[in-house]
């Protein structure tokens, strides 16, 4: 890699050490960056310590040269960034009685990669505009492998860092015994930096690119069993998982319906039980150890911040594709322009419209974090889009209404698509802070 | 951003087991006397120059506005820093907007092109598009030297550019309707494998400035706060 730009994704951090994708560097050279690891709110709203309910944890940085982020990403030039507090401990028997880091609190890193069959070398494609797919896919760096746990609970970070792969994450047991395989339920309790006010039961779990999710699994009554962390989602191309709705997730509908009514796709959304990648086996035969850990079903977490303040401003971001070219409302990435400038201490709406046809873009947006408020003007339905975020899927079609508090920190951020293929390719925009904001509504 | 000895010596220090490998297998079977020395081992990195070439690089032959027959890899790409964008000279919709655009941009890079940078320009119908028209279309656009255009007696050949660079679409419809075509220029320093890719149509000077980079990787861009 000649030149890099690190950021710490999902931070509350000044613009200076965001790692903006303009501001690289070569190698032999280095960046200090300044992390506080503030609340948001500590300048504003909440200060001096900022708002609890603003609370990050599951973070995780990676390099964002412009032009160049896939490539290096794909080499390997990310990480996860963990943060505890008073609440969120890493001790079981504190706080909000989450399972222990690291023994029992284990950050799970995908990411699907192509090797040289000849040589197992890693190959990229450094030519593609579309999105890379991979048909290896690797847990912490190795391909498919096994974890052996004890019979108990156990929390998981789930990090997508792409490059354009989405997963539909389920927990299937009795793979290759008599009858079918079994689908298990288990908790989410977090949503990309954060956790969400209280545990959901799911079925599965969807994340795209540069998305995590927080989940509880309770092995306890799988002793000597193993199961697997099955991705069923379908996935044939760089453009998003095939025949995917925005509200239509594995749990809340039967499967392979209506989600192949909505595009018209011959290839169903969602695999059977069994017949998807089965990326991480689960051998549950580690000892009997105790487990001091909450039951999720008892856990209550932080509350989401309200989201009813009257936006000053309503802005508008179409993502769309003009001769081959990403574009966000029909302009490129340029790092020598400032599309739009938000005020400090406001609120807005930010409106994402996906006009790719069947293209799906998981768009990221520093500094602040979002709620969504509707897609395609509904309220949302999956559990996953009812906590805080930093980067929300837009679907084929859809136009997601997100909203903002911007508050602390002055100074330069983009949008992007995370899809980081479309990220290179200029469908990203930069916007700042400033104690004085405009009012363009499609920058 | 200062360029501190300690960080370099570690940076140096990890790269040592690498460049070791290299010598372990620097004695091949067969160097005796009298035999054919092996072929020397290509390193990781000449080996991926290598596989980028063969993907992506065709060794086609094409002809540029002045008549002049050249190699695509041997003569336009090897060692060099280059952009690669198509258009066709009865294109009016997207192709006189990254022109226009591309002209700029090599007036905004002046004497780099030609010298660090080699601007080039292919035709997607080279069957109209002969060497006489496209010396035409490129001297509408004031394009200086350093900026070639290319045609091809042999159009399959220009269609398999078109692919090993990448500019395609998934949609075989849309792959295969010329008025959609891509409008991206890849960019590369070939030697140092550096490829990416920018929308014809972005700012010119950010479009610029982006060329400078592939040319000068060694130059920061983050300033001291």
């Amino acid at each position: 890699m000649a030149s890099v730009t690190t950021h710490l994704h999902n931070a509350h951090n000044p613009s200076e050490s965001d790692g903006n994708p303009c501001d690289f560097y070569p190698a032999g050279h280095f960046c200090d960056q300044y992390y506080p690891n503030v609340l948001a709110g500590f300048n504003s709203t909440n200060a001096p310590n900022g708002d609890i309910n603003e609370a990050l944890g599951t973070l995780w940085y990676h390099d964002h040269r412009v032009d160049f982020t896939s490539q290096n990403t794909y080499k390997g030039l990310f990480g996860f960034y963990c943060l505890f507090n008073n609440l969120d401990t890493g001790d079981e028997t504190t706080g909000f009685r989450l399972p222990s880091f690291p023994q029992f609190d284990i950050p799970l890193a995908f990411a699907d990669k192509v090797f040289d069959p000849q040589t197992g070398e890693l190959v990229f494609d450094l030519f593609n505009l579309d999105g890379i797919l991979g048909d290896k896919f690797l847990v912490n760096g190795v391909i498919q492998p096994f974890l052996q746990v004890s019979p108990r609970r156990y929390r998981f970070r789930l990090l997508d860092p792409g490059p354009s792969r989405f997963y539909e994450f389920f927990l299937t047991g009795n793979i290759g015994g008599t009858g079918s395989p079994t689908t298990n339920p288990f908790f989410l309790i977090g949503t990309d930096g954060n956790l969400i006010p209280a545990p959901v039961q799911v079925q599965s779990v969807r994340i795209g690119p540069a998305e995590r999710v927080d989940v509880v699994i309770d092995f306890t009554n799988f002793a000597g069993q193993t199961l697997y962390l099955e991705n069923r989602l379908n996935q044939i191309n760089g453009q998003g998982p095939v025949a995917v709705d925005s509200q239509l997730f594995a749990q809340n509908e039967p499967v392979n319906t209506e989600c192949t009514q909505v595009l018209a796709s011959t290839i169903p959304a969602i695999r059977p039980a069994g017949a998807g990648d089965l990326i991480l086996q689960f051998q549950v035969t580690g000892p009997k150890v105790a487990d001091h850990s909450l039951p999720p079903s008892k856990q209550k977490f932080y509350s989401l911040p309200t989201t009813t303040d009257t936006p000053r401003v309503v802005r508008t971001f179409k993502f769309d594709r003009l001769n081959g070219q990403w574009s966000i409302n029909g302009q490129f990435m340029d790092c020598n322009t400032f599309r739009f400038t938000v005020q400090q201490n406001s609120s807005e709406h930010w409106l994402l419209t996906n006009l790719t046809g069947d293209w799906t873009h998981p768009v990221h947006i520093h500094l602040e974090e979002h709620q969504i408020l509707s897609r395609n003007r509904s309220a949302p339905t999956v559990p996953a889009d009812r906590g805080r975020k930093d980067v929300t899927q837009l679907h084929p079609n859809e136009r997601v209404e997100l909203f903002f508090r911007f508050r602390d920190w002055l100074g330069k951020y983009p949008i992007h698509c995370h899809n980081v293929v479309h990220e290179d390719h200029a469908m990203m925009a930069l916007w700042h802070v400033e104690p004085t904001g405009d009012n363009v509504q499609v920058p | 951003m200062p360029d501190i000895s300690r960080r370099k010596f570690v940076s140096l220090a990890a790269a040592t087991p690498l460049a070791a490998v290299p010598l372990v297998a620097g004695f091949p079977a067969g160097t005796a006397f009298g035999t054919t020395p092996a072929a020397p081992a290509l390193t990781l990195s000449e080996r991926a120059r290598r596989r980028i070439q063969e993907q992506h690089l065709p060794n086609l032959t094409l002809i540029s506005h002045e008549g002049k027959r050249v190699l695509f890899y041997d003569d336009l790409i090897k060692n060099k820093c280059v952009t690669l964008n198509f258009f066709y000279a009865h294109c009016d919709e997207i192709c006189p907007l990254v022109t226009a655009n591309l002209a700029r941009v090599q007036q905004l890079l002046g004497n780099q092109v030609g010298r660090d940078i080699q601007m080039y320009s292919f035709t997607l119908k080279p069957q109209e598009d002969t060497v006489e028209v496209i010396r035409e279309y490129r001297k509408k656009y004031d394009a200086k030297p350093g900026w070639t255009f290319f045609t091809t007696p042999k159009p399959e050949d220009m269609e398999q550019l078109r692919k090993a660079i990448g500019f395609t679409y998934p949609d075989p419809a849309i792959d295969a309707d010329k008025t959609q075509h891509i409008g991206n220029v890849r960019y590369g320093n070939e030697r140092l494998m550096l490829w990416s890719a920018c929308p014809g149509m972005a700012s010119a000077k950010w479009v610029a400035e982006t060329f400078e980079w592939m040319v000068h990787p060694e130059r920061p861009r983050v300033q001291p706060s």
